[in-house]
């Protein structure tokens, strides 16, 4: 390992070095300043005499006569099963005073991709015990499935309630099937957000059967762009090696994105729309594929990223580049929450794209699809209607509309609002549901097959419901 | 990828830099896109800049460690795949590497790099039928044989395009493999079942004609509306979420085509998964054989080395050619060509080349139209007809349809199929919106649909434009003053376009009935229909209050000829339209 005394260049979280001998690729390198510290860093660009360094930990500090040294190898995860439990800085050092960690293997932490024809399709239905997700945008084993939300909206305790409720149901009949895990990536969120998921965490006592990775606010950006693969290098040690049903919680990738962003003005690349860097589809596609199932193997992968969207706009370079990777995405909504609403999904822009392979005869219910269906269908009526009330009044629409109305109500206020703390099972989400359906003559039911609004529908439920 | 030929000249150069999959090497001689190893494991690359002493290459593996000083070989071929019976039912990466069995020689369920694999099994042996004989004179083209490649497709063993031909002195049959000899010419040449071709590099053709015949999706909105012929091409523009991979996926599946070759370019892995579960078991509703028989699937899932994700689109159309040559109609599905775009702006970037509009490099729109051209409907070298149909979806960000790629696509392409987020939103699927999108092949295929379902084909789907159209514009009223402020016959049209919406344009894509509707089905649910709307108008003529007219019982039944099964179809539309006759006079 040769050490160098060479920066020629220190801009922003990069450094600049001449050397005399090649240096591969995304290697690690270690720099130590004048007073002794060390940071460590990464080859961004590597040629035949000078490479470009990425330094995770801030550059402050850094002078031309710092040392560096490179380690010859690629970033790498130490992985155990005795990670469970532990606490890690948003490198992978551990912070909570516990024993040294003693890893069984080193990971690459830029991770392979899992080749097409050794996947499993995900189709087994996840229980959150939130009706929106459950009912309308099902959770499936192996997925992706993103919150997108906005500044000072709950998501937080949305994905705590899931990653409480999430039970799998092998695991209820007891005994059988593999263990359940969280990851927890946390990356710049501020250490208020983090007491309030460690709070959480050691509450319920969910800590034992979690891997947490904290970079803070305050915690170098750079630092940000490796946390959510050494996240993602851990869950899948523990998925595919050791067997566990792992759900990654990732928040927030905005942060995230915001770093991509900082490095790629540092190398003065050409920027792609809001200045984002024209890669940055490639990037998070790296890590949000890094979920599934994989054929002849017990574990999973199941992830659920959390981003806030700026200013509210899905139509913004990162929800929307995340849309179109993950599997769907849950929709947290400011007007459901001033009105109160726990949790504010809202489901209309939501989806779940494994949805309909998860549910169903078998898996949950055979009339689970054509309820949500229809469920959509009426809310989606009912919500076209609010704006023509506000025109109109109440009074000019016929007695259809007016019950679309009512049902639209209805819905929030019943199906969608549940508190965080509400655990319901599938069919009391599906009975709900079918409660809401009923405020609708029969005949208006065109997406649910007749055998099952024989079988379901409630007579006389009009005035019982609208009564709440 | 092609490799069976293995080149024994190569020169030797070093790798002067590395930047993510863009790689230069110094003191290399290789022409513009050759093939290159990179490195000491070898990962593929191919020459995309020359300057001076310095090559520029971009690689197809990931790049990690790779250092300067490392060797480069040069191939000193383009970039080829191999053509020949076995490409039906595989699954390829971008640069036609079996994935199946790159599994079995990396023995793990992720992709390591540095691993090659020949794009057809060199061991495997097909029974050859030669369809010539000793003294007979063929040319390039010519098919010499066949091997009944899957149970639905024969493949026709064809004189490669590059050969002189000649007079045929030696004939094989029976159990071969795909380098030994079928056929000898006189000029010592030799013809057998595999050939290569760069994929950069259209395949000859004689003509390219104007097709007159349908591409049949069993979607009723595509037929019904906005058709697509043989030798078409379409574009899928939605944002996430809207449906492009379901509609691709139908397509996949029901296309009338005679080969389907489906690209997942830089899209999710799930989803080729899907593909590669669902297609073996589902039947193919022209043959009743298994779908894979006739598919072939190439899967670079946005994971996937960027590079590979450019050349997944030039592999899937070569051998949509090749398949073309022998005369086959082959329906090539991109999904999603924006993926494909991203990757030549992620290179170009990395190229430091003048960026375009919104940093896509300036050759953008002269590719995609290169690739949208090798479409047609052609007459091929060997007097056969066969045709290319390329359906590429386009996922535009913020589903803002003025961005450059869907702008570039919609020049070239004759056939849009809009997606709608808001139709997505309210589960109405296919959520193609009927007032946007449009398909130029209208015309010069009324005649087939004529001949071939009903005479009034098009007539009765003007029908329902003018309905949809009429809707569209009452449904802005209505937004302001509500329906029951409307006169009674435009609120009776409203009636009609939501049947139309609900019983004719929404399809459930899930249902084991719904989710292929022949031609034939398609007409007789938009007849039920106008029934309804020609009974109903009379009623209203007659007197007969708005309320009582919507309200017959009837009618809400429209809504499920959708899931009749199609045997029975005839005869509950029959039925159907009898009933709502006789409801609807009854009431004057």
């Amino acid at each position: 390992m040769k050490e160098y005394q060479t920066i020629t260049e220190i801009s922003g979280p990069l450094v600049f070095v001449e050397t005399d001998e090649p240096i591969g690729y995304d290697e690690i390198v270690e720099i130590e300043t004048a007073d002794g510290q060390k940071r460590r860093g990464q080859v961004l660009d590597s040629a035949a005499d000078h490479v470009a360094i990425q330094v995770f930990e801030g550059t402050e500090g850094i002078d031309r006569d710092s040392s560096v040294t490179f380690l010859g190898e690629t970033m790498k995860m130490p992985v155990t099963e005795d990670l469970l439990g532990r606490v890690l800085d948003g490198s992978g050092n551990p912070i909570d005073d516990g024993p040294d960690i003693v890893p069984d293997d080193r990971r690459d932490i830029v991770g392979e991709a899992i080749n097409p024809v050794s996947r499993e399709y995900p189709e087994d239905f996840i229980q959150t015990g939130v009706s929106a997700i459950d009912g309308m945008n099902t959770l499936v084993r192996g997925q992706k499935l993103p919150i997108f939300s906005g500044s000072g909206l709950p998501h937080n305790d949305l994905a705590l309630q899931i990653a409480r409720q999430a039970a799998v149901p092998e695991e209820e009949e007891g005994g059988e099937g593999s263990e359940f895990a969280v990851i927890f990536g946390a990356m710049g969120i501020t250490a208020e957000e983090a007491n309030e998921f460690m709070d959480d965490f050691e509450r319920t006592g969910a800590l034992e059967r979690s891997v947490v990775f904290m970079n803070l606010a305050n915690d170098p950006a750079v630092e940000r762009t490796i946390t959510p693969r050494l996240a993602l290098t851990t869950a899948e040690y523990l998925a595919f090696d050791e067997g566990y049903h792992v759900l990654v919680i990732l928040t927030d990738m905005t942060n995230y994105c915001e770093a991509l962003r900082e490095i790629g003005a540092a190398r003065e690349e050409v920027p792609g729309r809001r200045g984002y860097p024209g890669y940055m589809y490639t990037d998070l596609a790296q890590l949000y594929e890094r979920a599934g199932r994989i054929r002849g193997q017990d574990g999973s992968i199941t992830q659920i990223p959390i981003l806030t969207m700026p200013s509210d706009d899905i139509t913004h370079p990162i929800p929307d580049l995340t849309g179109y990777i993950t599997e769907g995405q849950i929709l947290v909504d400011r007007d459901l929450n001033s009105q109160g609403v726990q949790p504010p999904v809202n489901v209309l822009p939501s989806l779940s794209r494994l949805m309909d392979d998860g549910i169903g005869e078998g898996l949950t219910r055979g009339d689970h699809g054509g309820v949500s269906d229809q469920l959509y269908a009426a809310y989606a009526e009912g919500e076209d209607l609010r704006d023509l009330v506000n025109i109109v009044g109440r009074e000019a629409l016929s007695e259809r509309d007016n019950k679309y109305l009512d049902f639209a109500e209805a819905f929030e206020e019943t199906f969608v609002e549940q508190g965080y703390d509400t655990n319901r099972d599938i069919e009391d989400t599906l009975e709900i549901g079918w409660d809401l359906l009923s405020m609708l003559p029969k005949a208006e039911l065109n997406r649910v097959d007749e055998d099952y609004i024989e079988q379901y529908y409630v007579e006389d439920v009009e005035a019982e419901v609208t009564a709440d | 990828m092609s490799q069976a030929t293995d080149t024994t000249v190569r020169e030797d150069g070093v790798i002067d830099s590395v930047s993510g999959p863009v790689v230069t090497a110094r003191d290399l001689d290789a022409k513009m896109n050759d093939v290159v190893y990179v490195g000491e494991e070898g990962l593929m690359g191919e020459v995309i800049e020359i300057e001076g002493n310095i090559t520029t290459i971009q690689v197809y593996e990931e790049t990690s460690g790779v250092s300067p000083g490392e060797p480069v070989e040069s191939t000193g071929a383009p970039l080829s795949v191999d053509l020949g019976p076995g490409m039906l039912d595989s699954i390829y990466d971008g640069v036609q590497r079996p994935l199946d069995v790159l599994e079995e020689k990396m023995g793990s369920a992720f992709l390591d790099r540095g691993v090659d694999a020949p794009g057809i099994d060199l061991e495997k042996t097909w029974e050859f039928e030669p369809e010539v004989s000793e003294g007979d004179a063929v040319e390039p083209g010519d098919v010499v044989g066949s091997v009944p490649e899957t149970p639905s497709i024969d493949h026709k063993v064809m004189v490669p395009p590059g050969s002189e031909g000649g007079e045929v002195t030696a004939v094989e049959s029976g159990e071969l493999t795909v380098e030994e000899a079928v056929v000898e010419l006189d000029s010592g040449e030799e013809i057998q079942m595999r050939q290569e071709w760069p994929v950069r590099q259209e395949r000859p053709t004689v003509d390219k004609q104007t097709p007159t015949e349908p591409l049949t999706s069993g979607q009723r909105i595509l037929d019904g509306l906005f058709p697509l012929a043989k030798g078409g091409t379409a574009a899928i523009p939605g944002p996430f979420g809207s449906g492009k991979t379901v509609t691709q996926q139908s397509l996949a599946k029901f296309a009338d085509a005679d080969i389907v070759v489906y690209i997942g370019c830089g899209e999710r892995g799930n989803e080729m998964t899907e593909v590669i579960e669902d297609f073996p078991e589902l039947p193919d509703p022209q043959t009743g054989n298994a779908l894979m028989a006739r598919t072939c699937l190439i899967a670079n899932t946005s994971n996937m080395p960027v590079a590979a994700r450019e050349s997944c689109v030039y592999t899937g159309i070569t051998i949509a050619e090749y398949y073309r040559d022998m005369g086959y109609d082959v329906a090539l599905m991109a999904d999603s060509t924006s993926r494909w775009a991203e990757a030549m702006r992620e290179i170009s970037s990395r190229l430091e080349e003048m960026p375009g509009e919104e940093g896509y490099p300036a050759y953008l729109a002269a590719r995609l139209s290169a690739f949208y051209e090798r479409a047609g409907y052609f007459e091929n070298i060997n007097g056969t007809e066969g045709s290319i149909s390329v359906i590429g979806a386009v996922s535009p960000p913020g589903g803002d349809f003025s961005e450059p790629v869907t702008q570039n696509t919609l020049r070239i392409v004759k056939t849009f199929w809009a997606l709608d987020s808001d139709l997505a939103e309210r589960r109405h699927f296919p959520a193609i919106n009927w007032n946007e999108s449009y398909s130029l092949y209208r015309d010069q295929l009324d005649p087939w649909f004529e001949d071939n379902v009903a005479d009034d084909w098009s007539e009765q789907r003007q029908w329902a434009i003018d309905v949809l159209d009429e809707d569209g514009e009452l449904q802005e009223v209505v937004q302001l003053v509500g329906k029951d402020a409307l006169p009674e016959d435009q609120q009776l049209t409203l009636e009609i376009a939501r049947y139309l919406k609900e019983a004719w344009l929404q399809q459930n894509a899930l249902h084991d009935v719904d989710r292929y509707c022949p031609p034939e089905k398609t007409y007789r649910i938009l007849g039920a229909i106008k029934t309804l709307n020609d009974e109903a108008f009379d009623a209203l003529d007659a007197g007969v209050p708005i309320e009582e007219i919507t309200d017959i019982d009837a009618a809400p039944r429209l809504n499920r000829i959708g899931t009749t099964p199609d045997d029975e179809v005839e005869e509950f539309v029959d039925d159907l339209e009898s009933e709502i006759a006789e409801q609807l006079r009854s009431l004057y």
